[in-house]
């Protein structure tokens, strides 16, 4: 594991701090004439989501943080379990409730992620913007109702359910903003 | 996307960051400079960029030069050294306009190589010094007020502690009681919590339109400043702030060349701790001050923050044409 000293401190340093990966969000560099440098760092939690304002003194360092991001497929669910695989490497990461969060409402076999790793560990998952998925159950939609603001409850092929507008019917395809967790469009009926 | 963008900024970077606009208004800034050191009957000098002299600082670090066969030599930091020596030679009332290089200092109000306005008169006591960059600020600012306020009373009346004495213990606390995002640990030395005190709560609180002159600083900052003993020794050194930002630093002169071997062989141990490269102790500044160097005020100002501040840019980089990362 490497260091990384003040001189080198920029925005998109990754560093771990405590045993936790950081991305450096934002570094203002102050300096009295004749005084020592200061490094005013945020840095985001990447573990946790959390921004971190720290100021160090030129001739500090910081560890380096082993981070990568790497392309996966979603293979299946095991459980409280999610499984998905390196698309480079066919090595298989096992990511938990916590770690899928929500996500797992768009998660359909096959799908490809990024997965962000720290020191080869899973620690973040990030589904595509926007996902297609087949309605499994609704209401019956009312016939030639095209308006968008009336809307119910659509179950969808992954178990999650979504906001749709009425017309939607069973065996549908919607397009889903996976940011948001909005309904965008019809895609086929 | 990523590409495209690192693809457009390249193909920008012939370009000057400043707008012309800005660079013609610098210009005429620096004609009124002019015009006010030649209306004081004080003469403009050159002295070398490349030296085999440096001066030493703790926390400045100069660039080395390398050529095969010689000795190695520095960018100046400041035209300090050059511009004592003549001085000491006789020249009574001098100015230069240098361009002065720092490495590793980027930022918005830093760029590795700036321009330095630096004086010097002769025979100018401590107060005369002052008088000289207050109005020099309210000159080319056109600032009406000016306040002279001691480092003590900066302290006193923001933090409400004693600068001089407060131990790393008191600076520690107070700093953690304003917030400041630092670890209890960030320093042992009593300067780097000033500092950062100063730049941090001090210095936002000095207001836009009032040209702030601190002076009497801690004898551990005196730098090359005359020390005035007595039993609250003070530096005799003073800064210049303007809408918070720091823009010139000025000296009653240290005219003792044993003493300022001393500061640098103090200061070049120092250097040695923290892992830095010794600066040369010996130069010919110090054989200058031993042949005689007059009592006398210097001062050295930020030329590229005053063109900032005069135009009313938020970074350096709107006033200097190419910066280092352009250069």
């Amino acid at each position: 594991m490497g260091t990384y000293k003040t001189s080198d401190f920029r925005k998109g340093l990754k560093i771990q701090i405590d045993g936790e990966p950081y991305l450096m969000i934002g570094m203002d560099f102050v300096k009295p004439g004749k005084g020592n440098a200061f490094y005013k760092c945020k840095m985001r939690n990447l573990l946790r989501n959390t921004v971190l304002s720290r100021t160090y003194k030129g001739g500090d360092s910081l560890e380096s943080a082993d981070v990568e991001e790497i392309g996966v497929q979603y293979l299946y669910r095991q459980g409280d379990s999610w499984v998905f695989m390196d698309e480079q490497t066919y090595d298989q990461f096992e990511l938990s409730k916590e770690q899928v969060a929500d996500y797992w409402k768009y998660l359909k076999d096959g799908m490809k992620c990024q997965m962000m790793l720290f020191n080869n560990n899973p620690i973040t998952l990030t589904p595509p913007n926007h996902v297609e998925l087949t309605v499994e159950y609704c209401e019956p939609g009312a016939k030639g109702d095209t308006a968008t603001n009336v809307t119910k409850i659509a179950k969808m092929e992954t178990g999650a359910e979504f906001t749709v507008p009425a017309f939607i019917n069973i065996g549908n395809v919607i397009k889903i903003d996976t940011r948001t967790g909005d309904y965008v469009e019809r895609v086929s009926t | 996307m990523s590409r495209g963008v690192t693809l457009a900024s390249r193909s920008d970077d012939h370009l000057p960051t400043a707008s012309i606009e800005h660079l013609k208004a610098r210009a005429e800034l620096l004609v009124r400079l002019r015009a006010f050191f030649a209306q004081r009957d004080f003469w403009e000098v050159e002295t070398p960029l490349l030296s085999a002299d440096s001066v030493v600082d703790l926390h400045i670090e100069p660039i080395c030069v390398s050529r095969s066969g010689q000795a190695d030599s520095w960018l100046q930091t400041s035209p300090e050294f050059g511009m004592k020596r003549l001085v000491s030679a006789g020249a009574e009332a001098i100015f230069q306009v240098a361009k002065c290089f720092r490495d590793g200092e980027s930022g918005p109000l830093h760029n590795l190589e700036f321009t330095m306005v630096e004086w010097y008169r002769a025979g100018d006591d401590y107060q005369t010094g002052m008088r000289l960059l207050a109005d020099l600020a309210s000159s080319l600012l056109s600032i009406d007020r000016q306040e002279f306020v001691t480092y003590d009373e900066a302290f006193q009346s923001v933090l409400g502690i004693d600068a001089h004495s407060a131990d790393v213990d008191e600076l520690t606390e107070v700093a953690m009681a304003r917030g400041l995002s630092v670890d209890r640990g960030f320093s042992q030395s009593r300067d780097d919590w000033l500092d950062l005190l100063l730049s941090q709560c001090v210095q936002p609180t000095l207001s836009a339109d009032c040209a702030t002159i601190l002076y009497d600083y801690p004898v551990s900052q005196a730098a090359l400043a005359k020390i005035r003993a007595g039993e609250a020794p003070r530096a005799e050194r003073f800064e210049l702030f303007v809408s918070g930002v720091e823009l010139a630093n000025g000296y009653h002169e240290l005219v003792d060349a044993d003493e300022l071997r001393r500061r640098n062989d103090a200061t070049n141990r120092l250097r040695r701790e923290q892992g830095k490269r010794a600066l040369p102790s010996d130069s010919r500044l110090l054989a200058a001050m031993e042949s005689g160097l007059p009592g006398c005020c210097g001062c050295a100002l930020g030329f590229d923050r005053l063109a900032m501040l005069a135009l009313g840019a938020t970074s350096i980089d709107n006033v200097i044409a190419f910066p280092a990362s352009r250069a």
